[in-house]
């Protein structure tokens, strides 16, 4: 059984602390033994190829799963977005985004977050009227109204096409810069992960077998110097020849 | 000779193709009332002309002329009524009993355990070959009756309840933990407006095994009811009671499901925006 704290120290403190993270289903081991910690406002991505247990990781440190070992620590609050929006789809947008919400100004707060979404007008909407990258953008203000201190996202924009992606992806970087919210970011898009992150780890054979920093400018693209090295670099590291 | 089909049949299909998207609805809708219409038509005719004798069949007119007698003079009502609360507690104690057994069955694992085998097991009884029994259990009164009823609705409330429950998708369970929902606010959220398609179902099918149990039901031993009515008039051959009856029945089916399906759509209206994509 795993350890979760939950705790409100502010400061110096990372936002995020887990140690010796175990879980297997059956006789097969998925994580044996994962150490991560993620400072306050960091946004760190988790590569790795399919199946090597990135969402399974994910799973067990937003507290969603009762079968792993180890201690997961959480300063502050932490909000999940999947890789389907999970809507519930007999409740409108606004109550969906409002669920299990409490304190003062609900219906302000609601609507704040539906606006940095992009999708105020759509409060009354029910989830199966919105296309997917809309009801992704609907999931995104679900867990941004929650104001986390820690965003934990499981490929949240997999299931989307290209452009409504890349559209996602300059969204969520913009949501990062206004609100600060350290994030963990689970992708298979090695762009992606070098678009949006300050830190990359790469899980492989059921342990974080690699750390790579990115240091690049907040506001990167892909043309930018020194992009087309890192890139290369982490597609050798998961065996994809990229020559 | 297939010749010239072959060549005559593709402008027909082209004209017919853009079908006004209008006429063709209002028009299907008279078509389809047309053959009812001239089946009663039909029936009258032949009772009218004497073709069907009137102790086998009386013309639907002396059906309804009978049916203004009795409910003039009270008679219908107080069936009616007698029925209705045959029914309607019938429905209430087997509906509830399957209400909280499916739950109880669809949500904790050692209820499914414990609860599903016999009701399973007890299924494949048909409840109407109870009966003799039942009359054994609790005589041929007012219990016999609404047992039955509550036997008839027990069984599809059960199974969609526990169906409904079951088919929850268990992310969208996660995703409201993950919101911080705790058991009693995702069984609220989550849980029952999941399960709710599916009650809606069992309920629709358990009123249409209500009537079919208090029909049968009414035959045993009945001193009131619509039932009693239509075995009282077959001893005096007035056939167009019985008829009477029947078309009562049949009413009440009607609309109970009209109701009931009202009642849905005002419930499940995020299923509309459901079936527009």
């Amino acid at each position: 059984m795993a350890t979760r704290t939950a705790s409100h120290l502010i400061g110096a403190t990372p936002v995020l602390t887990a140690h010796a993270i175990r879980r297997s289903f059956g006789p097969t081991v998925v994580l044996a033994g994962v150490d991560l910690t993620i400072a306050r406002g960091e946004v760190v991505a988790l590569l790795g190829p399919s199946g090597s247990g990135k969402s399974t990781l994910l799973r067990v440190l937003a507290g969603l799963d009762r079968d792993a070992t180890g201690d997961t620590v959480v300063h502050g609050t932490a909000a999940v977005v999947f890789q389907e929006h999970r809507l519930l789809p007999w409740k409108r947008v606004a109550a969906n985004v409002g669920l299990g919400l409490s304190g003062p100004d609900t219906a302000g707060r609601i609507d704040r977050a539906l606006r940095e979404v992009g999708l105020a007008e759509r409060h009354r909407a029910w989830p199966a009227e919105l296309s997917g990258g809309q009801a992704q953008r609907v999931a995104v203000a679900r867990a941004l109204v929650r104001e986390p201190d820690l965003l934990l996202l499981d490929e949240p924009f997999g299931a989307l096409d290209a452009l409504t992606r890349l559209r996602m992806q300059v969204l969520l970087r913009r949501l990062r810069a206004e609100h600060g919210f350290a994030a963990l970011l689970v992708t298979h898009d090695v762009d992606e992960a070098l678009l949006l992150a300050d830190r990359i780890l790469l899980l492989d054979d059921c342990r974080i077998a690699a750390e790579l920093p990115v240091d690049l400018a907040p506001t990167r693209t892909p043309d930018d110097p020194g992009f087309g090295a890192l890139r290369r670099h982490l597609l050798d590291r998961l065996g994809v020849p990229t020559t | 000779m297939s010749r010239t089909q072959l060549l005559e049949t593709p402008p027909e299909a082209a004209a017919v193709a853009p079908p006004d998207p209008r006429r063709p609805r209002s028009t299907r809708r008279w078509r389809r009332l047309a053959s009812p219409v001239v089946l009663v038509l039909g029936w009258e005719l032949a009772a009218r002309t004497g073709v069907l004798a009137p102790e086998k069949l009386p013309a639907p007119s002396d059906v309804l002329a009978t049916g203004w007698r009795l409910s003039r003079d009270g008679t219908l009502a107080v069936h009616l009524v007698d029925s209705l609360t045959r029914a309607g507690a019938g429905l209430l104690i087997g509906g509830v009993l399957a209400l909280v057994l499916g739950t109880v069955a669809g949500l904790l694992r050692l209820g499914d355990d414990l609860v599903d085998p016999p009701v399973q097991m007890a299924r494949m009884l048909p409840h109407l070959g109870l009966v003799p029994l039942l009359i054994i259990w609790v005589g041929i009164g007012e219990s016999l009756k609404i047992s039955l009823v509550a036997l008839g609705a027990f069984f599809p409330i059960y199974f969609n309840t526990y169906a409904g429950i079951r088919d929850i998708d268990e992310r969208l369970v996660e995703a409201a933990r993950a919101c911080g929902l705790g058991q009693a606010a995702r069984l609220r959220h989550v849980v029952l407006p999941g399960a709710l398609p599916s009650l809606f179902l069992g309920l629709r099918l358990a009123i249409g095994a209500a009537w079919l149990s208090l029909v049968v039901g009414e035959q045993v031993n009945a001193q009131t009811g619509i039932g009693f009515l239509m075995m009282e008039a077959r001893e005096f051959s007035q056939t167009d009671v019985v008829v009477l009856g029947l078309l009562v029945y049949a009413l009440l089916g009607l609309i109970s499901d009209l109701a009931l399906r009202v009642a849905e759509r005002r419930m499940l209206t995020w299923r509309r925006g459901l079936r527009a994509t």
